[in-house]
Protein backbone atom coordinates (compact mmCIF):
# COMPACT_ATOMS: atom_id res chain seq x y z
CA UNK A 1 0.00 0.00 0.00
CA UNK A 2 1.47 3.28 -1.08
CA UNK A 3 -0.54 5.74 0.93
CA UNK A 4 -1.87 5.07 4.41
CA UNK A 5 -3.94 8.22 4.38
CA UNK A 6 -6.44 7.00 1.83
CA UNK A 7 -9.81 5.82 3.05
CA UNK A 8 -9.17 2.43 1.52
CA UNK A 9 -6.09 1.84 3.63
CA UNK A 10 -7.91 2.67 6.82
CA UNK A 11 -10.70 0.37 5.85
CA UNK A 12 -8.25 -2.44 5.26
CA UNK A 13 -6.50 -2.09 8.59
CA UNK A 14 -9.73 -2.12 10.55
CA UNK A 15 -11.16 -4.97 8.55
CA UNK A 16 -9.67 -7.72 10.66
CA UNK A 17 -11.72 -6.79 13.71
CA UNK A 18 -14.92 -6.79 11.71
CA UNK A 19 -14.36 -10.15 10.09
CA UNK A 20 -17.15 -12.45 11.12
CA UNK A 21 -16.68 -16.14 11.78
CA UNK A 22 -13.10 -15.67 12.95
CA UNK A 23 -12.29 -16.01 16.62
CA UNK A 24 -8.63 -15.13 16.17
CA UNK A 25 -6.94 -13.35 13.30
CA UNK A 26 -3.18 -13.07 13.48
CA UNK A 27 -0.99 -11.38 10.88
CA UNK A 28 2.80 -11.26 11.16
CA UNK A 29 2.51 -11.15 14.95
CA UNK A 30 5.95 -10.77 16.53
CA UNK A 31 7.58 -10.33 19.90
CA UNK A 32 11.17 -9.42 20.38
CA UNK A 33 13.02 -9.32 23.71
CA UNK A 34 16.22 -7.33 23.11
CA UNK A 35 17.79 -9.05 20.12
CA UNK A 36 15.96 -12.32 20.76
CA UNK A 37 12.95 -12.87 18.50
CA UNK A 38 10.65 -15.06 20.59
CA UNK A 39 7.77 -14.95 18.11
CA UNK A 40 8.70 -14.33 14.49
CA UNK A 41 5.88 -13.03 12.26
CA UNK A 42 3.27 -15.70 12.86
CA UNK A 43 0.07 -15.58 10.80
CA UNK A 44 -3.01 -17.74 11.25
CA UNK A 45 -6.75 -17.59 11.72
CA UNK A 46 -8.94 -19.58 14.07
CA UNK A 47 -12.58 -20.08 13.08
CA UNK A 48 -15.39 -19.62 15.57
CA UNK A 49 -16.25 -22.88 17.31
CA UNK A 50 -13.07 -24.54 16.11
CA UNK A 51 -10.78 -26.68 18.26
CA UNK A 52 -7.34 -25.34 17.36
CA UNK A 53 -4.21 -27.14 18.53
CA UNK A 54 -1.20 -24.88 19.09
CA UNK A 55 1.80 -27.19 19.15
CA UNK A 56 5.53 -26.65 19.25
CA UNK A 57 8.76 -27.76 20.85
CA UNK A 58 9.84 -26.40 24.23
CA UNK A 59 11.04 -22.85 23.73
CA UNK A 60 9.41 -22.46 20.31
CA UNK A 61 7.51 -19.38 21.51
CA UNK A 62 4.06 -20.83 22.26
CA UNK A 63 3.67 -19.24 25.68
CA UNK A 64 4.84 -15.84 24.45
CA UNK A 65 2.36 -15.97 21.57
CA UNK A 66 -0.44 -17.08 23.86
CA UNK A 67 0.26 -14.26 26.33
CA UNK A 68 -0.08 -11.71 23.54
CA UNK A 69 -3.35 -13.26 22.39
CA UNK A 70 -4.72 -13.22 25.94
CA UNK A 71 -3.99 -9.51 26.31
CA UNK A 72 -1.20 -10.03 28.85
CA UNK A 73 1.70 -8.77 26.79
CA UNK A 74 2.11 -6.28 23.91
CA UNK A 75 3.44 -7.49 20.56
CA UNK A 76 6.45 -5.71 19.10
CA UNK A 77 5.15 -6.14 15.56
CA UNK A 78 2.27 -7.34 13.43
CA UNK A 79 -1.47 -7.37 13.99
CA UNK A 80 -3.92 -9.58 15.80
CA UNK A 81 -7.52 -9.56 16.91
CA UNK A 82 -9.01 -11.91 19.46
CA UNK A 83 -12.81 -12.18 19.62
CA UNK A 84 -12.78 -9.11 17.37
CA UNK A 85 -10.67 -7.00 19.75
CA UNK A 86 -7.29 -5.53 18.96
CA UNK A 87 -4.36 -6.93 20.96
CA UNK A 88 -2.73 -3.49 21.22
CA UNK A 89 -5.68 -1.29 22.12
CA UNK A 90 -8.37 -3.50 23.58
CA UNK A 91 -6.61 -5.81 26.03
CA UNK A 92 -9.27 -5.38 28.71
CA UNK A 93 -12.08 -6.29 26.28
CA UNK A 94 -10.11 -9.38 25.27
CA UNK A 95 -9.77 -10.48 28.87
CA UNK A 96 -13.52 -10.19 29.39
CA UNK A 97 -14.28 -12.34 26.36
CA UNK A 98 -11.88 -15.20 26.89
CA UNK A 99 -11.36 -17.96 29.41
CA UNK A 100 -7.90 -19.21 30.40
CA UNK A 101 -6.70 -22.33 32.09
CA UNK A 102 -3.19 -23.64 32.63
CA UNK A 103 -1.84 -26.76 34.18
CA UNK A 104 0.28 -24.83 36.63
CA UNK A 105 -2.19 -22.32 38.00
CA UNK A 106 -5.81 -23.17 38.09
CA UNK A 107 -7.76 -23.01 41.33
CA UNK A 108 -7.35 -21.84 44.91
CA UNK A 109 -6.57 -24.94 46.95
CA UNK A 110 -7.76 -23.42 50.21
CA UNK A 111 -11.17 -22.47 48.91
CA UNK A 112 -14.00 -24.96 48.49
CA UNK A 113 -15.28 -25.96 45.06
CA UNK A 114 -18.25 -23.65 45.49
CA UNK A 115 -16.10 -20.74 46.67
CA UNK A 116 -13.77 -21.13 43.68
CA UNK A 117 -16.76 -21.03 41.35
CA UNK A 118 -18.10 -17.93 43.09
CA UNK A 119 -14.72 -16.24 43.01
CA UNK A 120 -13.99 -16.85 39.34
CA UNK A 121 -17.59 -16.23 38.30
CA UNK A 122 -17.41 -12.91 40.15
CA UNK A 123 -14.12 -11.98 38.49
CA UNK A 124 -15.67 -12.77 35.11
CA UNK A 125 -18.56 -10.45 35.97
CA UNK A 126 -21.47 -12.82 36.51
CA UNK A 127 -24.42 -11.55 38.58
CA UNK A 128 -25.37 -13.31 41.82
CA UNK A 129 -28.30 -14.92 40.09
CA UNK A 130 -26.17 -16.15 37.16
CA UNK A 131 -23.56 -17.39 39.62
CA UNK A 132 -26.13 -19.45 41.47
CA UNK A 133 -27.56 -21.00 38.34
CA UNK A 134 -24.27 -21.57 36.48
CA UNK A 135 -22.59 -22.85 39.63
CA UNK A 136 -25.30 -25.44 40.23
CA UNK A 137 -25.21 -26.54 36.60
CA UNK A 138 -21.46 -26.92 36.68
CA UNK A 139 -21.45 -28.92 39.90
CA UNK A 140 -24.20 -31.20 38.59
CA UNK A 141 -22.40 -31.73 35.25
CA UNK A 142 -19.26 -32.87 37.05
CA UNK A 143 -21.22 -34.91 39.60
CA UNK A 144 -19.63 -33.03 42.49
CA UNK A 145 -22.80 -32.27 44.52
CA UNK A 146 -21.52 -34.02 47.64
CA UNK A 147 -18.10 -32.39 47.46
CA UNK A 148 -19.18 -28.81 46.73
CA UNK A 149 -18.19 -27.58 50.17
CA UNK A 150 -14.87 -29.43 50.31
CA UNK A 151 -11.53 -27.73 49.79
CA UNK A 152 -10.19 -28.02 46.26
CA UNK A 153 -6.77 -29.01 47.64
CA UNK A 154 -8.10 -32.44 48.61
CA UNK A 155 -9.47 -33.28 45.17
CA UNK A 156 -7.64 -35.69 42.85
CA UNK A 157 -5.69 -33.90 40.12
CA UNK A 158 -8.02 -35.04 37.35
CA UNK A 159 -11.00 -33.51 39.10
CA UNK A 160 -9.15 -30.27 39.69
CA UNK A 161 -8.38 -30.05 35.99
CA UNK A 162 -11.97 -30.70 34.97
CA UNK A 163 -13.22 -28.18 37.51
CA UNK A 164 -10.65 -25.60 36.40
CA UNK A 165 -11.77 -25.98 32.82
CA UNK A 166 -15.46 -25.67 33.72
CA UNK A 167 -14.70 -22.55 35.75
CA UNK A 168 -12.71 -21.05 32.87
CA UNK A 169 -15.81 -21.20 30.65
CA UNK A 170 -18.43 -20.35 33.30
CA UNK A 171 -19.00 -16.92 31.70
CA UNK A 172 -19.56 -18.52 28.27
CA UNK A 173 -16.52 -16.81 26.72
CA UNK A 174 -16.05 -16.64 22.95
CA UNK A 175 -12.67 -18.36 23.22
CA UNK A 176 -10.99 -20.48 25.85
CA UNK A 177 -7.19 -20.81 26.00
CA UNK A 178 -5.91 -24.07 27.46
CA UNK A 179 -2.20 -24.35 28.24
CA UNK A 180 -1.25 -28.03 28.59
CA UNK A 181 -4.50 -28.82 30.39
CA UNK A 182 -3.97 -32.58 30.58
CA UNK A 183 -0.34 -32.82 31.72
CA UNK A 184 0.18 -35.64 34.20
CA UNK A 185 -3.43 -36.81 34.49
CA UNK A 186 -4.35 -40.48 34.06
CA UNK A 187 -5.35 -41.81 30.64
CA UNK A 188 -9.06 -42.11 31.42
CA UNK A 189 -9.35 -38.63 32.93
CA UNK A 190 -7.39 -37.22 30.00
CA UNK A 191 -10.08 -38.54 27.68
CA UNK A 192 -12.91 -37.33 29.91
CA UNK A 193 -11.29 -33.92 29.75
CA UNK A 194 -11.56 -34.01 25.97
CA UNK A 195 -15.24 -34.87 26.29
CA UNK A 196 -15.59 -31.52 28.10
CA UNK A 197 -13.64 -29.75 25.35
CA UNK A 198 -15.97 -31.18 22.69
CA UNK A 199 -19.02 -30.14 24.73
CA UNK A 200 -17.70 -26.59 24.97
CA UNK A 201 -17.00 -26.58 21.24
CA UNK A 202 -20.55 -27.81 20.54
CA UNK A 203 -21.80 -24.80 22.53
CA UNK A 204 -19.92 -22.55 20.15
CA UNK A 205 -16.89 -21.81 22.32
CA UNK A 206 -13.67 -21.67 20.32
CA UNK A 207 -10.94 -23.79 21.90
CA UNK A 208 -7.25 -22.89 21.62
CA UNK A 209 -5.18 -25.66 23.20
CA UNK A 210 -1.53 -26.63 23.66
CA UNK A 211 -0.40 -30.16 24.49
CA UNK A 212 2.61 -32.45 24.46
CA UNK A 213 0.41 -35.51 23.87
CA UNK A 214 0.46 -36.13 20.14
CA UNK A 215 -2.65 -38.34 20.23
CA UNK A 216 -4.50 -35.26 21.47
CA UNK A 217 -3.33 -33.32 18.42
CA UNK A 218 -5.56 -35.67 16.44
CA UNK A 219 -8.62 -34.48 18.35
CA UNK A 220 -8.20 -30.92 17.07
CA UNK A 221 -9.90 -29.64 13.92
CA UNK A 222 -6.69 -27.97 12.82
CA UNK A 223 -3.26 -27.59 14.33
CA UNK A 224 -0.20 -25.46 13.85
CA UNK A 225 3.33 -26.40 14.82
CA UNK A 226 5.77 -23.73 15.96
CA UNK A 227 9.51 -24.12 15.49
CA UNK A 228 11.99 -21.43 16.59
CA UNK A 229 9.36 -18.69 16.79
CA UNK A 230 7.76 -19.44 13.42
CA UNK A 231 4.70 -21.43 12.43
CA UNK A 232 6.18 -24.08 10.15
CA UNK A 233 3.01 -26.07 9.50
CA UNK A 234 -0.72 -25.44 9.73
CA UNK A 235 -3.49 -27.76 8.58
CA UNK A 236 -5.85 -30.52 9.64
CA UNK A 237 -4.13 -33.52 11.26
CA UNK A 238 -5.07 -35.68 8.26
CA UNK A 239 -3.56 -33.26 5.74
CA UNK A 240 -0.39 -32.81 7.77
CA UNK A 241 0.14 -36.55 7.92
CA UNK A 242 -0.34 -36.73 4.17
CA UNK A 243 2.02 -33.82 3.58
CA UNK A 244 4.80 -35.33 5.69
CA UNK A 245 4.09 -38.93 4.61
CA UNK A 246 3.68 -39.78 8.28
CA UNK A 247 1.50 -42.40 9.95
CA UNK A 248 1.03 -40.47 13.19
CA UNK A 249 1.12 -36.86 14.38
CA UNK A 250 4.13 -37.86 16.45
CA UNK A 251 6.07 -38.46 13.24
CA UNK A 252 4.92 -35.12 11.80
CA UNK A 253 6.00 -33.33 14.96
CA UNK A 254 9.32 -35.12 14.96
CA UNK A 255 10.01 -34.26 11.33
CA UNK A 256 9.39 -30.57 12.02
CA UNK A 257 10.80 -30.07 15.50
CA UNK A 258 13.95 -32.14 15.00
CA UNK A 259 15.50 -29.22 13.17
CA UNK A 260 14.74 -26.75 15.99
CA UNK A 261 17.72 -24.72 17.12
CA UNK A 262 16.16 -23.34 20.26
CA UNK A 263 15.36 -25.25 23.42
CA UNK A 264 13.99 -23.66 26.55
CA UNK A 265 11.20 -24.10 29.05
CA UNK B 1 19.37 -54.28 43.34
CA UNK B 2 16.24 -52.53 44.60
CA UNK B 3 13.48 -54.20 46.59
CA UNK B 4 10.27 -53.02 48.19
CA UNK B 5 8.27 -55.34 50.42
CA UNK B 6 4.75 -54.31 51.33
CA UNK B 7 5.66 -50.66 51.60
CA UNK B 8 2.89 -48.31 52.77
CA UNK B 9 3.04 -44.59 53.41
CA UNK B 10 0.34 -42.19 54.50
CA UNK B 11 0.41 -38.42 54.90
CA UNK B 12 -1.60 -36.02 57.03
CA UNK B 13 -1.98 -38.39 60.00
CA UNK B 14 -3.16 -41.29 57.91
CA UNK B 15 -5.76 -39.36 55.97
CA UNK B 16 -3.94 -39.46 52.65
CA UNK B 17 -2.86 -42.89 51.47
CA UNK B 18 0.09 -42.19 49.20
CA UNK B 19 1.34 -45.75 48.71
CA UNK B 20 -0.39 -48.96 49.81
CA UNK B 21 1.30 -52.36 50.09
CA UNK B 22 3.73 -51.88 47.24
CA UNK B 23 6.14 -54.72 46.53
CA UNK B 24 8.54 -54.86 43.63
CA UNK B 25 12.15 -55.60 42.80
CA UNK B 26 14.56 -54.22 40.25
CA UNK B 27 17.40 -56.41 38.98
CA UNK B 28 20.99 -55.30 38.62
CA UNK B 29 21.53 -53.46 35.33
CA UNK B 30 17.81 -53.23 34.63
CA UNK B 31 15.99 -50.22 33.20
CA UNK B 32 12.76 -50.29 35.19
CA UNK B 33 9.84 -47.93 34.65
CA UNK B 34 7.26 -46.77 37.16
CA UNK B 35 4.35 -45.72 34.97
CA UNK B 36 1.39 -43.78 36.32
CA UNK B 37 -0.36 -40.42 36.49
CA UNK B 38 0.33 -37.60 38.96
CA UNK B 39 -0.70 -38.56 42.46
CA UNK B 40 -0.17 -42.28 41.85
CA UNK B 41 2.57 -42.44 44.50
CA UNK B 42 5.63 -42.53 42.24
CA UNK B 43 7.54 -39.75 44.00
CA UNK B 44 6.78 -41.22 47.43
CA UNK B 45 8.39 -44.49 46.34
CA UNK B 46 11.45 -42.60 45.08
CA UNK B 47 11.76 -40.66 48.31
CA UNK B 48 11.55 -43.83 50.39
CA UNK B 49 14.22 -45.54 48.27
CA UNK B 50 16.55 -42.55 48.40
CA UNK B 51 16.16 -42.52 52.23
CA UNK B 52 14.49 -39.12 52.32
CA UNK B 53 11.24 -40.47 53.73
CA UNK B 54 10.42 -43.23 56.20
CA UNK B 55 7.74 -45.74 55.21
CA UNK B 56 4.90 -46.37 57.70
CA UNK B 57 5.20 -50.11 57.22
CA UNK B 58 7.19 -52.48 55.05
CA UNK B 59 10.84 -52.87 54.19
CA UNK B 60 12.93 -51.57 51.33
CA UNK B 61 16.52 -52.16 50.24
CA UNK B 62 18.84 -50.53 47.75
CA UNK B 63 22.06 -52.29 46.69
CA UNK B 64 21.44 -54.79 49.48
CA UNK B 65 21.25 -52.05 52.13
CA UNK B 66 18.23 -51.28 54.31
CA UNK B 67 16.73 -47.86 53.57
CA UNK B 68 16.15 -47.14 57.27
CA UNK B 69 19.21 -48.62 59.02
CA UNK B 70 21.83 -48.05 56.34
CA UNK B 71 20.59 -44.75 55.00
CA UNK B 72 24.01 -43.11 55.02
CA UNK B 73 25.60 -45.85 52.93
CA UNK B 74 22.74 -45.74 50.46
CA UNK B 75 23.10 -42.01 49.97
CA UNK B 76 26.68 -42.57 48.86
CA UNK B 77 25.86 -45.09 46.16
CA UNK B 78 22.73 -43.76 44.48
CA UNK B 79 22.08 -40.92 42.09
CA UNK B 80 18.78 -39.09 42.35
CA UNK B 81 17.19 -36.65 39.99
CA UNK B 82 14.01 -35.33 41.62
CA UNK B 83 11.03 -34.13 39.63
CA UNK B 84 11.72 -30.52 40.44
CA UNK B 85 15.02 -28.93 39.31
CA UNK B 86 17.13 -28.85 42.44
CA UNK B 87 20.61 -27.75 41.54
CA UNK B 88 22.12 -24.49 42.73
CA UNK B 89 20.71 -21.84 40.40
CA UNK B 90 23.39 -19.27 41.19
CA UNK B 91 26.32 -21.61 40.64
CA UNK B 92 27.61 -22.15 37.12
CA UNK B 93 27.32 -25.44 35.25
CA UNK B 94 30.91 -26.31 36.09
CA UNK B 95 30.58 -25.27 39.74
CA UNK B 96 27.49 -27.41 40.24
CA UNK B 97 29.22 -30.43 38.78
CA UNK B 98 32.37 -29.94 40.87
CA UNK B 99 30.26 -29.37 43.96
CA UNK B 100 28.38 -32.65 43.60
CA UNK B 101 31.60 -34.51 42.80
CA UNK B 102 33.31 -33.26 45.96
CA UNK B 103 30.17 -33.97 48.00
CA UNK B 104 30.58 -37.61 47.05
CA UNK B 105 34.34 -37.54 47.60
CA UNK B 106 35.26 -37.86 43.96
CA UNK B 107 36.29 -35.65 41.07
CA UNK B 108 34.73 -34.93 37.70
CA UNK B 109 37.76 -36.37 35.90
CA UNK B 110 37.55 -39.69 37.78
CA UNK B 111 34.19 -40.65 36.24
CA UNK B 112 34.29 -38.42 33.21
CA UNK B 113 33.80 -41.35 30.82
CA UNK B 114 30.34 -41.95 32.21
CA UNK B 115 29.05 -38.41 31.77
CA UNK B 116 31.15 -37.38 28.76
CA UNK B 117 28.40 -37.92 26.18
CA UNK B 118 25.92 -35.80 28.07
CA UNK B 119 28.31 -33.22 29.46
CA UNK B 120 29.74 -32.37 26.05
CA UNK B 121 26.32 -31.09 25.02
CA UNK B 122 26.33 -28.50 27.80
CA UNK B 123 30.07 -27.84 27.96
CA UNK B 124 29.85 -24.72 25.73
CA UNK B 125 27.79 -23.18 28.56
CA UNK B 126 29.94 -24.32 31.46
CA UNK B 127 30.43 -20.80 32.80
CA UNK B 128 26.71 -20.00 32.69
CA UNK B 129 24.71 -20.03 35.91
CA UNK B 130 22.41 -23.04 36.17
CA UNK B 131 19.40 -20.79 36.70
CA UNK B 132 19.97 -19.22 33.27
CA UNK B 133 19.96 -22.51 31.36
CA UNK B 134 17.10 -23.66 29.13
CA UNK B 135 14.88 -26.53 30.30
CA UNK B 136 16.64 -29.14 28.22
CA UNK B 137 20.09 -27.98 29.38
CA UNK B 138 19.03 -28.02 33.03
CA UNK B 139 17.83 -31.56 32.61
CA UNK B 140 21.17 -32.63 31.15
CA UNK B 141 23.13 -30.89 33.90
CA UNK B 142 20.95 -32.51 36.58
CA UNK B 143 21.59 -35.90 35.01
CA UNK B 144 25.37 -35.25 34.99
CA UNK B 145 25.29 -34.24 38.66
CA UNK B 146 23.34 -37.39 39.54
CA UNK B 147 25.92 -39.51 37.72
CA UNK B 148 29.17 -37.82 38.68
CA UNK B 149 30.02 -40.35 41.44
CA UNK B 150 29.15 -43.36 39.26
CA UNK B 151 26.18 -44.50 41.33
CA UNK B 152 25.10 -48.13 41.40
CA UNK B 153 21.48 -47.14 41.05
CA UNK B 154 20.08 -44.09 39.30
CA UNK B 155 16.66 -42.77 40.37
CA UNK B 156 14.96 -40.47 37.87
CA UNK B 157 11.63 -39.02 38.96
CA UNK B 158 9.62 -37.86 35.94
CA UNK B 159 12.62 -36.60 33.94
CA UNK B 160 10.52 -36.04 30.80
CA UNK B 161 7.38 -34.40 32.19
CA UNK B 162 6.46 -31.27 30.24
CA UNK B 163 9.22 -31.98 27.74
CA UNK B 164 8.41 -32.01 24.03
CA UNK B 165 8.38 -35.21 21.95
CA UNK B 166 11.79 -34.63 20.36
CA UNK B 167 13.62 -33.90 23.63
CA UNK B 168 11.91 -36.87 25.25
CA UNK B 169 13.33 -39.18 22.61
CA UNK B 170 16.83 -37.73 23.09
CA UNK B 171 16.59 -38.27 26.83
CA UNK B 172 15.59 -41.91 26.43
CA UNK B 173 18.50 -42.44 24.03
CA UNK B 174 20.80 -41.19 26.80
CA UNK B 175 19.22 -43.62 29.27
CA UNK B 176 19.76 -46.56 26.92
CA UNK B 177 23.46 -45.65 26.70
CA UNK B 178 23.75 -45.44 30.51
CA UNK B 179 22.08 -48.80 30.83
CA UNK B 180 24.65 -50.23 28.41
CA UNK B 181 27.32 -49.10 30.90
CA UNK B 182 25.78 -51.24 33.62
CA UNK B 183 23.91 -48.64 35.66
CA UNK B 184 20.66 -49.82 37.20
CA UNK B 185 17.97 -47.27 36.43
CA UNK B 186 14.58 -46.72 38.04
CA UNK B 187 12.63 -44.09 36.12
CA UNK B 188 9.09 -42.79 36.50
CA UNK B 189 6.87 -41.24 33.86
CA UNK B 190 3.25 -40.32 33.25
CA UNK B 191 3.72 -40.93 29.49
CA UNK B 192 2.45 -44.39 28.60
CA UNK B 193 4.32 -44.41 25.29
CA UNK B 194 7.63 -44.44 27.19
CA UNK B 195 6.76 -47.78 28.81
CA UNK B 196 7.97 -49.68 25.75
CA UNK B 197 11.47 -48.25 26.26
CA UNK B 198 11.83 -50.00 29.64
CA UNK B 199 12.81 -53.61 30.23
CA UNK B 200 10.12 -54.08 32.85
CA UNK B 201 7.47 -51.73 34.15
CA UNK B 202 5.13 -51.33 37.08
CA UNK B 203 1.81 -49.69 36.29
CA UNK B 204 0.75 -47.70 39.31
CA UNK B 205 -2.47 -45.88 40.17
CA UNK B 206 -3.79 -44.47 43.45
CA UNK B 207 -0.80 -45.79 45.40
CA UNK B 208 -1.31 -49.36 44.27
CA UNK B 209 0.49 -51.49 41.71
CA UNK B 210 -1.80 -52.59 38.89
CA UNK B 211 0.72 -54.84 37.21
CA UNK B 212 4.46 -55.59 37.01
CA UNK B 213 5.90 -57.25 33.93
CA UNK B 214 7.70 -56.64 30.66
CA UNK B 215 5.81 -54.26 28.37
CA UNK B 216 5.40 -57.15 25.92
CA UNK B 217 3.76 -59.42 28.51
CA UNK B 218 1.47 -56.68 29.75
CA UNK B 219 0.29 -56.12 26.20
CA UNK B 220 -0.18 -59.87 25.71
CA UNK B 221 -2.32 -60.13 28.84
CA UNK B 222 -5.09 -58.02 27.32
CA UNK B 223 -8.21 -60.19 27.44
CA UNK B 224 -10.36 -60.46 24.33
CA UNK B 225 -9.95 -58.52 21.12
CA UNK B 226 -9.53 -54.82 20.54
CA UNK B 227 -10.71 -52.92 17.48
CA UNK B 228 -9.88 -49.52 16.06
CA UNK B 229 -12.76 -47.55 14.57
CA UNK B 230 -12.59 -44.44 12.42
CA UNK B 231 -15.09 -42.22 10.67
CA UNK B 232 -15.55 -38.55 9.86
CA UNK B 233 -16.54 -37.02 13.17
CA UNK B 234 -14.58 -38.52 16.03
CA UNK B 235 -16.69 -37.10 18.81
CA UNK B 236 -20.12 -37.97 17.40
CA UNK B 237 -19.10 -41.53 16.63
CA UNK B 238 -17.63 -41.89 20.12
CA UNK B 239 -20.93 -40.97 21.73
CA UNK B 240 -22.83 -43.35 19.44
CA UNK B 241 -20.48 -46.28 20.06
CA UNK B 242 -20.83 -45.82 23.81
CA UNK B 243 -24.61 -46.15 23.38
CA UNK B 244 -24.26 -49.40 21.43
CA UNK B 245 -25.41 -52.36 23.57
CA UNK B 246 -22.48 -54.59 22.58
CA UNK B 247 -19.80 -52.07 23.59
CA UNK B 248 -17.68 -52.86 26.62
CA UNK B 249 -15.45 -49.80 26.38
CA UNK B 250 -14.67 -47.07 23.88
CA UNK B 251 -11.85 -44.54 24.16
CA UNK B 252 -10.25 -42.09 21.76
CA UNK B 253 -6.67 -42.90 20.68
CA UNK B 254 -5.46 -40.31 18.23
CA UNK B 255 -7.41 -40.49 14.98
CA UNK B 256 -8.99 -43.85 15.92
CA UNK B 257 -11.32 -45.00 18.65
CA UNK B 258 -10.38 -48.18 20.48
CA UNK B 259 -13.40 -50.37 21.05
CA UNK B 260 -13.73 -53.57 23.07
CA UNK B 261 -16.90 -55.63 22.84
CA UNK B 262 -18.69 -57.40 25.63
CA UNK B 263 -17.72 -61.08 25.63
CA UNK B 264 -20.14 -63.53 24.06
CA UNK B 265 -20.57 -65.36 27.35
CA UNK B 266 -21.03 -62.81 30.13
CA UNK B 267 -19.16 -64.88 32.72
CA UNK B 268 -15.73 -64.84 31.11
CA UNK B 269 -13.49 -62.43 29.30
CA UNK B 270 -13.41 -63.95 25.88
CA UNK B 271 -14.06 -63.27 22.26
CA UNK B 272 -17.00 -61.06 21.38
CA UNK B 273 -20.21 -62.39 19.88
CA UNK B 274 -19.58 -63.65 16.36
CA UNK B 275 -21.85 -60.89 15.06
CA UNK B 276 -19.14 -58.33 15.94
CA UNK B 277 -17.67 -56.13 14.65
CA UNK B 278 -20.09 -56.32 11.71
CA UNK B 279 -22.99 -55.52 14.05
CA UNK B 280 -21.34 -52.31 15.18
CA UNK B 281 -20.58 -51.27 11.63
CA UNK B 282 -24.22 -51.69 10.59
CA UNK B 283 -25.41 -49.82 13.70
CA UNK B 284 -23.09 -46.89 12.92
CA UNK B 285 -24.08 -46.77 9.27
CA UNK B 286 -27.74 -46.78 10.30
CA UNK B 287 -26.89 -43.79 12.50
CA UNK B 288 -25.66 -41.99 9.42
CA UNK B 289 -21.87 -42.35 9.87
CA UNK B 290 -20.07 -42.59 6.58
CA UNK B 291 -16.92 -44.45 5.58
CA UNK B 292 -16.78 -46.35 8.84
CA UNK B 293 -13.50 -48.24 9.12
CA UNK B 294 -13.15 -51.02 11.71
CA UNK B 295 -10.01 -53.12 12.11
CA UNK B 296 -8.59 -55.46 14.71
CA UNK B 297 -5.50 -54.12 16.45
CA UNK B 298 -2.88 -55.07 19.01
CA UNK B 299 -3.54 -53.28 22.32
CA UNK B 300 -0.85 -51.00 23.71
CA UNK B 301 0.27 -50.25 27.26
CA UNK B 302 -2.24 -47.42 27.56
CA UNK B 303 -5.14 -49.73 26.57
CA UNK B 304 -4.07 -52.07 29.33
CA UNK B 305 -3.68 -49.30 31.87
CA UNK B 306 -7.19 -48.08 31.14
CA UNK B 307 -8.55 -51.62 31.38
CA UNK B 308 -6.85 -52.18 34.75
CA UNK B 309 -8.09 -48.88 36.10
CA UNK B 310 -11.61 -50.12 35.44
CA UNK B 311 -14.29 -47.57 35.99
CA UNK B 312 -13.08 -46.36 39.36
CA UNK B 313 -11.78 -43.01 38.18
CA UNK B 314 -15.21 -42.28 36.83
CA UNK B 315 -16.35 -41.40 40.30
CA UNK B 316 -14.86 -39.11 42.84
CA UNK B 317 -13.66 -41.09 45.81
CA UNK B 318 -12.48 -39.56 49.02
Amino acid sequence: MNSETTGKAIETTSKASETTGKAIVCKDLSKQFGDFIAVDKISFEVNSGEIYGFLGANGAGKTTAMRMLCGLSYPTGGEATVAGFNVYKQQESIKKNIGYMSQKFSLYENLSIKENIEFYGGVYGLTDQQLQQKGDELIARLGLEKEAKKMVGGLPLGWKQKLAFSVAIIHQPKIVFLDEPTGGVDPVTRRQFWDLIYEASDKGITVFVTTHYMDEAEYCNRISIMVDGRIDALDTPANLKKQYSARTMNEVFYALARGAKRAAD
Amino acid sequence: MVTLEKISKTYDKGKVKAVTDVSLSVEKGELFGLIGPDGAGKSTIFRILTTLLLPDTGKATVAGLDTVKDFRKIRGCVGYMPGRFSLYQDLTVEENLNFFASLFGTTVTENYALIKDIYQQIEPFKTRRAGKLSGGMKQKLALCCALVHRPEVLFLDEPTTGVDAVSRKEFWDMLQRLKAQGITILVSTPYMDEADLCQRIALIQDGKILSIDTPQNIVKAYPGDLYAVKSGSLHKILLDIRQYPGTLSCFAFGEYLHVAFKPASPSAAGPPASSEPAGLKKYLEDKGHKEVEIKKITPGIEDNFIRMMGDKTDRYEQ
